[in-house]
């Protein structure tokens, strides 16, 4: 039933807790990046979310990173969240990082809809390195 | 009124009618009853079973064409849907009617899908250009654009909406056909009345229209139904069927075919005989309400909604204030605050709102300039505890976001 299916996601308090919303107004590596050697934009087209990232990489490493767009709270966050969670680490490493690894720094769960917006930051930096 | 959905689920806040309608109980238990007891295929059988079948699917033609004021019921087709309709006419229509030089007008505030049949008309056929009718800044269709660009290009077709999903507007359609006749009388009207059905007295031959297309699932029918209605000339001297299969026949040789009659020429392949069916107790259903009812219910809410809404004035609306000329549609948007948040957090409240841009893109980027709104819309089920429960949720929307 309805309200089962409902009850399966993290509540709103846990969705939006201080570290999200910190994340979205104040969001980390936020901006163009000049040394960018590999950038990608993608955007979520049932809503709008739209996110660029730009990254430089030395020696199949992720040395430098930023990100900008506009999105919801979800989605910046789980933006500013990745820039943070992937310096330093290798293409490999991050071409294979699945919706997984963004849930477990999240924290929470989210319904399907809501997935899409905390997966695109993921998703754009896959398609820069491509 | 009884709506098994939402007697199940006593916490939900529907606030997504326009999206679609739940079904009442005559709606969903005449549904269970077709296919349990009278389950057969439509004008094949000489057996009682399809008989009884092929009645009951031509009694909801027949009462849909007197909901919507038809002249005749040779002149309602089912579709699947508004967007079904819409392309029938979008293929079939300007197949035989539209050439080079010809324009099709449409206007703004258009749902995709009484857009884009248009737009790729235009480019499938050669030298056909699309034009669009502007809005004025109070959210409604500029009428001094649209007679400017009606006596310009003298256009085939001018396809409009009755009621904007997106902004609650309620078009002026008797006064657009009344502009139409005096500069450029030649062009047909189609009517996009997905949002209108369930709100408003529709009457097709007062309108003065040619063509009018909507949906089962948002006037509290099934989903996978939905209705054209065209003046019966147009149907028979100008319209080919676009869709070939069993049912539209007359006869089938090797080097060609002859069409059946209306309305079964435009029904190729083995309609949706339960939906149609589904649809009848719908229409029964408000017809047994009455719009006189529906209407003062739905005015009530609006009312009691702004007069809520007026105490945020952190809360943007984007369309009419209350007036006659709008419905229980209302997309808000939240400086600051996307309204995907606005909805999450909405939901975890039990209140189920649209975000996002409600396939109108043209309207969002063009005339509202933002990307996506919350849309929060009232069907004949909306309660004033349902309208509380949304502000009571917006005050958790700026407890997390507080209004800088
Ligand atoms: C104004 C309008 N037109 C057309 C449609 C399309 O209806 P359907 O999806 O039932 O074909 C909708 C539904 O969202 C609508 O609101």
């Amino acid at each position: 039933m309805y309200l089962d299916y409902f009850h399966r996601h993290s509540s709103m308090d846990q969705i939006y807790r201080q570290q999200i919303l910190d994340h979205y107004q104040n969001p980390q590596n936020f901006g163009a990046l000049e040394n960018a050697t590999h950038s990608a934009t993608l955007e979520n087209l049932s809503c709008g979310d739209k996110i660029t990232i730009h990254t430089c990489i030395e020696n199949d490493q992720i040395s430098d990173i930023s990100f900008e767009g506009e999105g919801c709270a979800i989605c910046i966050a789980s933006a500013s969240l990745l820039t943070e969670e992937v310096l330093s680490k290798s293409t490999d490493t991050v071409a294979n990082m699945t919706y997984d690894s963004i849930q477990d720094y999240l924290g929470i769960t989210l319904s399907p809809s809501r997935i899409k917006c905390a997966h695109l930051a993921l998703l754009t930096l896959q398609e820069a390195l491509k | 009124m009884n709506f098994p959905l939402l007697k199940k689920n006593k916490k939900l806040h529907y606030l997504d009618s326009a999206a679609t309608t739940h079904k009442p109980k005559e709606v969903v238990d005449r549904i269970k009853k077709f296919y349990t007891h009278e389950n057969a295929n439509v004008h094949r059988g000489i057996y009682d079973l399809s008989e009884h079948a092929t009645q009951m699917y031509e009694e909801a033609r027949k009462s849909i064409a007197n909901f919507v004021h038809a002249k005749s019921e040779r002149e309602i087709i089912f579709t699947s849907g508004t967007t079904d309709s819409i392309n029938l006419v979008g293929y079939s229509w300007i197949w035989k009617n539209v050439f080079e030089g010809d324009t099709l007008l449409t206007s703004q505030m258009e749902h995709h899908s009484n857009f884009i049949p248009w737009q790729q008309a235009a480019k499938r056929k050669e030298h056909v250009s699309f034009e669009v009718v502007k809005l004025t800044d109070n959210y409604q269709l500029d009428l001094d654009d649209l007679e400017a660009k009606l006596k310009a290009h003298q256009p085939k077709l001018f396809a409009i909406t009755h009621i904007s999903n997106t902004l609650g507007t309620v078009n002026p359609i008797k006064e657009i056909v009344a502009i139409k006749e005096r500069v450029s009388p030649h062009t047909k009207i189609l009517i996009d009345g997905a949002q209108a059905v369930s709100h408003i007295l529709v009457d097709v031959q007062d309108l003065g229209v040619d063509f009018y297309a909507f949906s089962g699932h948002k006037m509290y029918g099934p989903t996978g139904i939905g209705v054209l209605w065209a003046r019966e000339e147009i149907l028979t001297d100008t319209m080919s069927p676009y869709r070939y299969g069993g049912g539209m026949i007359r006869s089938v040789n090797i080097s060609d075919s002859t069409w059946a009659d209306l309305p079964e020429k435009f029904e190729g392949g083995t309609p949706n005989i339960a939906g149609a069916i589904g649809l009848n107790s719908a229409v029964e259903f408000i017809e047994k309400i009455g719009f006189s009812q529906i209407q003062s219910h739905e005015h009530t809410l609006i009312d009691y909604f702004f007069k809520k809404l007026d105490s945020y004035e952190h809360i943007s609306l984007h369309g009419l204030k209350a007036s006659k000329e709008r419905i229980g549609v209302f997309s808000l948007t939240i400086p600051g605050v996307h309204p995907h948040d606005i909805a999450q957090i909405l939901s975890n409240n039990n209140v189920a709102v649209r975000a996002g841009h409600h396939c109108t893109q043209i309207l969002m980027r063009d005339v509202l300039n933002v990307v996506a709104t919350i849309r929060v819309s009232f069907g004949i089920y909306t309660k004033k505890n349902d309208i509380d429960a949304f502000f009571k949720g917006i005050e958790d929307v700026f407890r997390l976001f507080p209004p800088s």
